[in-house]
């Protein structure tokens, strides 16, 4: 894919970090999801303003031996994933109001 | 306690759980017998309750075919709808309408729901457990419809007062979870004893060749309890008072998988 990807935190969802973990529950339909670190770390910096394509760049591949080509596509893969059942939002714009958040993750 | 006689000459009934009252009215005397039969050691004859509810009977077979509940929060009421019922309430004015047909099942999921939507900003929930008081301490047994729930709530030992075996009320007092006494029942369609005691552990059941307990710890314990919590607002801000409370709840209550043969020495490692 070579589109830009923006994405962005739903708002209709509860999450809490528990060691290198995350937890989320879809508000809509109260769906369960544990985010394993990889996963943690992709959507703690998804603030609406960053594209993914850096967010893996600073915060995989940093940690990671990972090549960016394979941790984008694995990263894509789970933001589709977790965009399908409503608890992340995907763009190929910048999310609006969002400069206040990327200021906060920053 | 009023007499089953003077309940029915009188149009309303207060049904206290979990130390709420709610006062149930209903133009129909049969009904509000049926109510006070079927809540028994729940009602109160207090004329003080926190909330009330006007229930108006609809001709038997007017139910729909929708099992489907859907629970929404509109213009500062409550709406919950399902096949069998029709109810609103309005947390401010402390008020609410049920409509349903003269089944005490409708008017047990109503009551279910007010509950846990009473409870999430206290903290508490329901959870699909059976739950028993041993000892002076309460002891949570969860899992999905066949786990065990009943089985372990049938054999209970005689010094266990049983809870419930099927939702467990879970509030949280003074900093500590507590264990409450519901009459919401499974299969063994008996009313829990109206007892309340700290809980000591929440076990999540499996069935095996041997009993067995082991820890459970981390996102696994918050998995296993979230998956057995009742959920019927789809309400972020609801949602998310429930989550945090099953986090907190974790954080404070062992949790532990109960592998268990399905006969009385099951209770000998619940002590």
């Amino acid at each position: 894919m070579t589109t830009v990807q923006y994405v962005s935190r739903s708002k209709a969802i509860a999450a809490r970090a528990l060691g290198d973990e995350t937890m989320v529950m879809s508000a809509t339909n109260s769906t369960l999801f544990t985010l394993d670190e990889v996963a943690s770390a992709i959507w703690k910096a998804a603030d609406g303003m960053t594209p993914l394509n850096e967010i893996v760049a600073n915060k995989v591949c940093t940690q990671y031996e990972i090549s960016p080509e394979a941790a984008l596509k694995d990263a894509e893969a789970l933001v589709k994933r977790l965009a399908e059942h409503g608890i992340l939002l995907l763009s190929d714009q910048p999310f609006a109001g969002m400069s206040d958040a990327r200021k906060e993750s920053a | 306690m009023p007499s089953v006689a003077a309940v029915a000459r009188t149009s309303s009934v207060v049904v206290e759980i979990g130390g709420l009252p709610i006062r149930l009215h209903c133009d129909n005397a049969a009904f509000v017998r049926q109510i006070h039969e079927r809540y028994i050691g729940y009602v109160r004859d207090s004329v003080d309750a926190s909330f009330d509810f006007d229930i108006e009977l609809a001709p038997p077979g007017t139910e729909s075919g929708d099992e489907d509940l859907h629970v929404t929060w509109d213009a500062g009421r409550w709406l919950m709808d399902r096949g069998d019922f029709r109810a609103e309430w309005n947390p401010s004015t402390a008020r609410g309408r049920i409509q349903q047909t003269i089944n005490p099942y409708s008017l047990d999921s109503v009551l279910r729901i007010v509950h846990t939507l009473l409870l999430a900003r206290k903290g508490g929930f329901l959870v699909h457990a059976s739950s028993a008081i041993r000892n002076g301490r309460a002891f949570l047994f969860s899992g999905v419809s066949g786990a065990g729930k009943t089985t372990m709530a049938r054999l209970a030992p005689p010094d266990a007062s049983l809870l419930t075996d099927e939702i467990s009320y879970v509030t949280r007092q003074e900093g500590r979870y507590m264990a409450v006494g519901t009459p919401f029942f499974g299969e063994l369609a008996r009313v829990g004893e109206n007892l309340q005691a700290p809980i000591e552990a929440l076990y999540l059941l499996a069935k095996g060749p041997e009993n067995k307990i082991e820890p459970i710890e981390g996102a696994a314990a918050v998995r296993g309890l979230l998956e057995n919590v009742l959920f019927f607002a789809r309400d972020p801000e609801f949602v998310k008072l429930v989550f945090d409370s099953a986090f907190e709840f974790v954080a404070q209550v062992p949790v532990r998988r109960l592998t268990f043969v399905p006969d009385s020495s099951v209770w000998e490692l619940i002590v």
